[in-house]
């Protein structure tokens, strides 16, 4: 163990620090564009996952109906969620659980924290969940006096950090390992002396780390992957281990599960336990799958809570084209493929969803918020090829700028656009104006440099200059 | 005489005349009958797509009033074939998608030819455009087209399948991000050391072009003209 005193704080910069997080997406971006060693670990990062998950879903002769079973499913769950959320209630609470209901991320941290302090304890550790994330429980934790250790060996890292997850699965993407060292190093306390960036090494520290944690919690706060409406069962899929220890060890289990979460049957999770590995770290098969169905007298937590959800679902269930995003099971090969979100990272979208599932869902949890994450696409196509559960992210995309407020300045341009395209005689004309307005630039062959807004094409590209003889044109001499 | 319309699309009309010549000509070549309704002028993409439904469905409706009397509209663009197929049920119910097809779709699917006769003896680099590929499901229908083009020698493009960033509106609202995905794709074509680089949708290649313009790189063509060229 180091004797060491760690290093002072100031010389670890947080990624998300320096990302203005409440600035629009545009602005956010271009900071992050300007950090070239985020840009290159998200490079080599994504690429590497990518090129996993193609090959092993390429092997599944069955993969397209996977998807679309998988789709139909959440569909369906879709449909009935309130009958299936009562289903999974009385079946949880039948083998031993204690359900609760939360409206929002208030009232979910509310329950969580009061659950907390009544196993007699002030601190959790705390298996990876995107809904506590999503409810900032740490931080409403912290603020009550209660601390919340993240055990997921990238989420520690952020937290050590005091960063913010960029990445849905891989939280600490944007870090490489020479950075890791550092912050285990500096802010780790029990970090080992001259600890090397080898990863087995830092995996090392970190084990050590996590332990005495271990052995010692009285309770622990989880998500879930899944919820078995059927069995009332709850299921957790993990790659380290880590989750496992605190879903077994302390006496109090804390579930926060989004209502979304709930399959019908324990037979649809043949069809998901396919599809999510393989969409998600690139594996066939995840290392650690945690299943459990209230208490067993005798094993693993006696006091089994399940906090169910909503947080604005239900709000996005009442939208027939933007609910299809209530199916994401929280794979993030959708950021993985994008090429936004490859180049920007996690922290410019400025919510803990980012990335083409993000884009779709931050506005509709948050209504009137994120309202610039829409347009942060070029509608390129490829979270909807790979997405496992058939999410149409494109659709969704144009349906919500289809909702979405417009600057007046942009309306006004694609209402004159429209009207001059909507009268063909209009349009020859303009067409003719633009080819006689052009003719100063004809010889140079491109215009190099437009007045804003045609600035922000000019910025990176030359616009081609209008031909001196249109299509039509020839298409009438032709005709004679 | 088989009879088929062409839609140029807006792009063609205002900066692109060559595209749609040469969509004649490989047409007519074929025996092909070509007929350009003149009252014809966009899709309404650029509006769907930037979330102005109403101006897009007032488009998609004049679409229908101009090629309605088609059984085949034959268009040199993926994305504006992929915007009557997807996006016109939903906006006005129109089932005429079901008859636009991009040009390889119509050589491949409907006239049955892959070799077009086109000779063409140039280093060509070929990009798959995301509508065109993902939306449309092109697949490698104007790749085959181009393999049988004789005295081409096709280079393959690295990362082909990665957008090139225009994405229409998103060039402009979400430039700075748009431009590190253009400078990829650009450092990506010129590092194929091709003359060309081909692509099926004008609008990606006014993007590509414009970056190569600059940066230096292949120069943007439309595949439609390859399969034109016959020296
Ligand atoms: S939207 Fe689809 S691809 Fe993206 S994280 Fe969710 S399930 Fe995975």
């Amino acid at each position: 163990m180091s004797t060491d005193a760690p290093a002072p704080r100031g010389d670890l910069v947080p990624a998300a620090s320096l990302i203005p997080a409440d600035a629009p997406f545009p602005k956010a971006a271009k900071v992050a564009l300007g950090m070239p060693q985020l840009r290159a670990n998200l490079a080599h990062a994504t690429g590497t996952i990518r090129a996993k998950r193609a090959k092993v879903a390429g092997e599944l002769d069955d993969w397209e109906r996977l998807r679309d079973t998988a789709a139909a499913v959440k569909a369906d769950v879709q449909r009935r969620l309130p009958e299936l959320a009562v289903q999974f209630e009385a079946n949880a609470t039948a083998a031993g659980a204690v359900v609760h209901w939360a409206r929002d991320a208030a009232e979910a941290n509310a329950i969580a924290a009061r659950l907390v302090r009544e196993a007699g304890a002030d601190e959790v550790v705390k298996v990876k969940s995107m809904a506590t994330q999503e409810i900032e429980l740490n931080e409403h934790f912290e603020a009550e006096g209660l601390k919340a250790f993240e055990t997921d060996l990238a989420e520690l890292i952020v937290q050590l950090a005091e960063d913010k997850p960029s990445h849905i699965l891989v939280p600490a993407i944007h870090y490489n390992r020479t950075e890791i060292r550092d912050i285990f190093d500096r802010r780790m306390g029990d970090a080992p002396a001259g600890l090397t960036d080898d990863p087995a090494a830092l995996a090392e520290a970190a084990r050590l780390h996590l332990r005495r944690r271990f052995l010692s919690a009285k309770a622990a706060v989880s998500g879930a992957n899944f919820a078995v409406a059927e069995t009332g069962s709850l299921v957790v899929v993990e790659s380290e281990g880590n989750g496992r220890m605190c879903l077994t060890m302390p006496e109090t289990l804390i579930s926060i599960v989004g209502i979304e979460k709930l399959l019908p049957s324990f037979a649809d999770l043949e069809v998901f336990m396919q599809l999510l590995p393989r969409s998600s770290t690139g594996e066939r098969m995840n290392p650690y799958t945690s299943v459990w169905t209230g208490v067993r007298e005798g094993d693993g937590p006696q006091n089994v809570h399940v906090i169910l959800l909503d947080n604005g679902r239900t709000g996005v269930l009442a939208d027939e084209v933007g609910r299809q995003a209530l199916s994401c099971i929280r794979c993030s090969a959708c950021l993985n493929v994008c090429p936004v979100y490859e180049r920007t990272g996690g922290h410019a979208y400025g919510h803990v969803y980012p990335g083409p599932i993000g884009a779709i869902l931050a506005p509709q949890l948050e209504p009137g918020r994120h309202d610039d994450l829409p347009y942060a696409s070029s509608l390129c196509g490829a979270c909807y090829e790979v997405c496992p559960v058939k999410i149409n992210i494109p659709e969704v995309l144009v349906h919500l700028r289809q909702q979405g407020p417009h600057a007046a300045g942009e309306r006004a341009a694609m209402g004159a656009a429209e009207a001059v395209m909507a009268r063909p005689r209009l349009w020859r004309t303009a067409l003719r104006a633009a080819r006689f307005g052009a003719m100063p630039w004809r010889r140079k062959g491109y215009m190099r440099r437009l007045p804003w807004p045609g600035s922000k094409w000019t910025v990176s590209r030359n616009l081609p200059v209008p031909p001196k003889e249109s299509f039509r044109d020839w298409w009438k001499e032709r005709d004679r | 005489m088989k009879r088929v319309a062409l839609f140029i699309t807006c792009v063609n009309d205002a900066l692109f005349p060559e595209t749609p010549k040469a969509v004649v000509r490989i047409l007519e070549r074929l025996g092909y009958d070509v007929d350009f309704p003149t009252a014809q002028t966009c899709c309404g993409q650029m509006h769907a797509n930037s979330g102005y439904r109403r101006d897009a469905a007032t488009l998609a409706r004049a679409f229908d009033d101009v090629f309605g009397g088609y059984d085949a509209i034959v268009t040199p663009s993926g994305s504006c074939a992929a915007m009557a197929r997807d996006q016109y049920p939903h906006l006005t119910g129109s089932a005429i998608g079901q008859r636009v097809h991009e040009l390889s779709e119509f050589l491949i699917d409907v006239a049955g030819v892959e070799d077009v006769g086109a000779v063409f003896p140039h280093t060509v680099t070929y990009h798959p455009t995301c509508h065109g590929t993902r939306a449309l499901g092109l697949g490698d229908k104007p790749l085959r087209l181009l393999r049988a083009v004789g005295g081409i020698d096709l280079i393959d493009l690295p990362a082909a399948d990665q957008c090139c960033g225009f994405g229409g509106t998103f060039a402009l609202k979400n430039s700075e991000v748009s431009s590190a995905m253009l400078a990829d794709k650009c450092a990506n074509a010129a590092g194929t050391g091709a003359e060309y680089l081909a692509a099926a949708d004008n609008s990606c290649l006014t993007h590509i072009g414009g970056g190569t313009s600059r940066s230096g790189g292949p120069r943007p063509i439309h595949y439609a003209e390859i399969l034109a060229s016959t020296a």
